[in-house]
């Protein structure tokens, strides 16, 4: 086999591994969320038990976090970068999360749910 | 007929509440008549007031009268039969605002009102409302060092800020300045620290908590008589973490609801029919050898 044949099977494995991936990405759960003072856009994340999760944050003004406790999952969030929180929900539910930076004046009142669904 | 400090207070009416420290000794002080003038001339025992959350600059319906709480509160700090040894002020002394200007123009209004105390030993650290927009420059400016140390008739007194960064951490270099000065302490020292936010994690969902606050804590964990006092939550609550006592203070500006009573950490709504209700400040009876008593004070007398 020539060396030209042999990069050629071996891209087409790796295009066939990567197709396989991309047939399992689906299955994780991506859910985009804005901060901005002093609100999270959407306050509401909805989530099913048992699959993947990756929550991908952006700061609308300034330096945010986010903490959901009781999964024990948080983030800064950086203006101008995207934070990813990556967890498996694994119980049902409605779960608090916060902003644990403190950001001003309505600081205190920047709160968001995970809903949990079967 | 002897009658103690805390006796005659409440004689005279004038005592609050009174939470005895799980440490506290069974049996109360040596009985000292005429203690109200002589309370502590002859002994290591002191005490000190502990005010909290004044919120200079908050504006709302949950306290209509927000400026004209803190005068109260001082009057009734000066109306004490016997003066504390020092006053301490367990941060969020104003309100926060994205304007530094005016963030100065309230710390120098809080600064103008204390000045107001009888009493001229106070202690301050910031509130995160102080603090945690500018890594607390103005606090500085008007009130020195954010993290301290000071003794005190035999007590070491560690003011720790976990305000500052705004992430609600005490970080490294904290964290290795109070090693450093836990080194210097015998382990029978009695060590009060003296926060804003709770160190322990006290209802994380409401961020009341200090990220880092475990590290403290098992900083502190080897010493006998460890207590600390803090501010933050806008109410009178005590716990224990193995034998370290955390005993957060009421506020002067709302209560807060007990944790996780609510859906969300709300101010309570203000009752014209009580006002000032849940507000208030206490005392805090240092005995030999390491023993607190805690007595409440509400704003106004009913």
């Amino acid at each position: 086999m020539k060396r030209r044949e042999v990069l050629s099977v071996a891209l087409g494995t790796l295009f066939a591994a990567a197709g396989v991936w991309a047939v399992a990405a689906p299955h994780t759960q991506v859910r985009r969320i804005v901060a901005r003072k002093f609100t999270y856009l959407p306050n509401v994340v909805k989530l099913k038990k048992g699959v993947p999760a990756v929550l991908e944050f952006t700061s609308a003004d300034v330096v945010m976090g986010f903490n959901c406790p009781d999964f024990k999952i948080r983030t800064d969030i950086i203006p101008g970068q995207v934070a990813r929180v990556r967890f498996t929900p694994d119980r049902i539910g409605t779960f608090v999360y916060l902003c644990d930076v403190f950001c001003g004046d309505g600081h205190e009142g920047m709160t968001g749910k995970i809903q949990v669904v079967a | 007929m002897t009658v103690d400090r805390r006796q005659f207070m409440r004689l005279a009416g004038l005592g609050g509440a009174v939470f005895a420290s799980a440490l506290a000794r069974a049996a109360e002080p040596m009985g000292r008549a005429g203690a109200a003038q002589t309370y502590g001339a002859e002994s290591d025992e002191f005490f000190f007031v502990q005010l909290s959350d004044t919120h200079i600059g908050f504006e709302g319906a949950p306290n209509p009268d927000a400026l004209g709480t803190l005068p109260k509160a001082i009057a009734a700090v000066n109306a004490l039969e016997t003066q504390p040894d020092f006053i301490v002020f367990t941060g969020d002394l104003t309100h926060t605002t994205d304007d530094p200007q005016e963030r100065r123009r309230r710390l120098a209004l809080f600064r103008d009102m204390v000045g107001e105390l009888k009493n001229r030993n106070l202690r301050f650290m910031p509130g995160e409302h102080d603090g945690s927009l500018d890594r607390s420059a103005a606090f500085q400016e008007f009130f020195g060092p954010t993290h301290y140390t000071f003794d005190h008739k035999g007590v070491h007194f560690i003011v720790l800020d976990n305000v500052s960064d705004p992430r609600a951490v005490l970080g490294d270099e904290q964290l290795a300045w109070l090693q450093s000065d836990l080194e210097r302490q015998s382990r029978d020292a009695r060590i009060v620290v003296l926060t804003h936010r709770p160190l322990f994690p006290l209802y994380p969902q409401w961020d009341w908590a200090t990220r880092d606050g475990d590290r403290a804590i098992e900083l502190l964990m080897p010493y006998r008589h460890v207590t600390v006092f803090y501010g933050h939550i806008h109410q009178e609550h005590h716990f224990k973490t193995a034998h370290i006592e955390h005993h957060a203070a009421k506020s002067l500006i709302f209560p807060l609801p007990a944790p996780g009573s609510l859906p969300k950490r709300v101010p309570l709504q203000w009752d014209p029919s009580q006002p000032y209700r849940g507000l208030g400040f206490r005392e805090v009876e240092a005995e030999v050898p390491a023993a607190y008593k805690l007595a409440e004070f509400p704003v106004v007398k009913a």
